[in-house]
């Protein structure tokens, strides 16, 4: 039986009507067409599904559509601005943050709670706090770089060398 | 993977959730943080025909010192957890357990009264809720009720919730001064379940003898079990090497852990007796500081 929901998704009103076993993933992905929310694993271990769901990131393969009815959501479609890209976005192009590519909306809305949380966060802490996130390509020190990148800049401070590491 | 079909309501109160229990009798589930009951579902391991989304309900999310308990209501996130400043003062076990459950985005949404109801002996809540002593407090029409945690397994996957009942608060008794707690699991990989996990409290007189001991283990008997001869071993006693050592040897012998990717039996026993010995120095030294 179906349900009608509303969300607002990257600050744009939305009303569907879901099944309760739809999941968020699939709505975002299917019914909004914002196709830049993966599904990697689908069983809520690889991080590539994060969105954020009243500003707090989660794997949105294992939240149904319907729990976010009311709420808001934000994607990696959000992040740029007209006046150009999120901080972060610029960090991943800058430091070679990404390989494939796959993982990186979910690293991008992941690591945007982070900073949030935590402005200056050590290497160790930008580790455990992307422990959710798997980069099959194992490009874990330049995505560490690129977080450093965004957190110098959105700071106001002077961004660190974009030299690019290769392991 | 998509979940089979259900039907679905998010009552305001908790009243409304238990005349939904009372309709849809064991068919209904209770949804909280959701991070151990849809991956079970999208796998098919459960088929409620009902869910009954209990985030709506004001009431059940506080962590808060009141009348000798800090009580921590059924909705807390982990998250939560990891930032609420009494628990950073006084329960740092608590920050020790929730770095090394599942992962940030899951931290976010998975509740510690669904880590507990969940009733599975891997999870890390129960153990450390046995190490403090902890009660639960299950609600329904009739009232509330409370529960010791050594009262609340039953089994695997089961627990003293009934289907008319929820989960809505856990009560740890507040400890008294020179009390230290720890908790470590061993795991293979950030975020997986424990291949053996050990929690402990202890609380020192002025004289350096233990007036209590609280030690849980995870993940290594089909419930979550009390190291109880290992705590009898520790109070009343000075905690000298000899003892600490003797405790570690207890647990090792009374678990019962299975053979599995995480390890052959020998090898987690060996492991329990590690954990333990070295969180009971952890906790030890935080009664000291």
């Amino acid at each position: 039986m179906k349900k009608q929901i509303t969300i607002s998704v990257n600050g744009e009103k939305h009303t569907l009507e879901v099944e309760p076993r739809e999941l968020l993933v699939h709505v975002i992905r299917e019914k909004l067409r914002l196709t830049g929310t993966h599904i990697g694993c689908d069983t809520s271990s690889c991080g590539a599904c994060t969105v954020l769901l009243n500003g707090k990131s989660i794997k949105s393969c294992t939240v149904l559509a319907i729990q976010a009815n009311g709420k808001e959501i934000s994607t990696v479609e959000g992040l740029a601005t007209a006046e150009g890209l999120h901080p972060l976005q610029e960090g991943f192009k800058e430091n070679h943050g990404l390989h494939c590519g796959f993982c990186t909306p979910g690293m991008l809305m992941r690591a945007v709670e982070l900073l949030e949380h935590n402005p200056n966060p050590s290497e160790e802490e930008i580790r455990w706090g992307i422990a959710g996130n798997l980069c099959r390509c194992t490009g874990y020190n330049n995505i560490v770089k690129a977080i450093q990148y965004a957190g110098a800049k959105m700071r106001g401070e002077e961004t660190p060398s974009t030299e690019p590491e290769f392991v | 993977m998509i979940p089979a079909s259900f039907d679905y309501a998010a009552p305001a109160s908790l009243e409304e959730a238990f005349s939904l229990l009372e309709q849809h009798g064991d068919e209904a589930k209770i949804l909280a943080g959701g991070h151990s009951l849809i991956p079970m579902m999208k796998l098919r391991f459960a088929s409620p025909e009902f869910l009954i989304d209990i985030n709506n309900i004001p009431g059940l999310s506080h962590i808060k010192e009141e009348g000798g308990y800090l009580k921590i209501g059924a909705l807390t996130r982990e998250a939560e957890l990891e930032t609420a400043k009494v628990v950073r003062a006084k329960y740092p076990i608590f920050l020790d357990a929730t770095k090394l459950i599942a992962d940030p985005q899951v931290r976010n949404m998975g509740t510690i009264g669904g880590n507990i109801a969940h009733g599975d002996a891997a999870n890390d809540h129960p153990a450390v809720m046995m190490a403090l002593r902890a009660e639960v407090v299950i609600s329904s029409a009739e009232g509330h009720r409370t529960v010791p945690i050594d009262e609340f397994f039953y089994g695997f996957y089961m627990t003293a919730v009934q289907p008319n009942e929820i989960l809505t608060e856990i009560r740890i008794p507040v400890p008294g001064p020179r009390t230290g707690n720890a908790y470590h699991k061993l795991e293979r990989k950030v975020g997986d379940y424990a291949t053996a996990g050990v929690a402990v409290q202890l609380t020192l007189d002025e004289q350096g003898t233990c007036t209590y001991a609280g030690i849980g283990l995870t993940n290594v008997n089909p419930v979550p079990l009390r190291a109880a001869r290992s705590e009898e071993v520790l109070v009343g006693h000075k905690l000298d090497e000899e003892r600490i050592d003797l405790a570690g040897q207890y647990a090792a012998e009374d678990c019962n852990p299975s053979s599995d990717l995480r390890g052959d039996e020998d090898y987690k026993r060996a492991m329990v007796k590690v954990l333990t010995k070295r969180m009971i120095n952890k906790a030890i030294e935080r009664a000291k500081s």
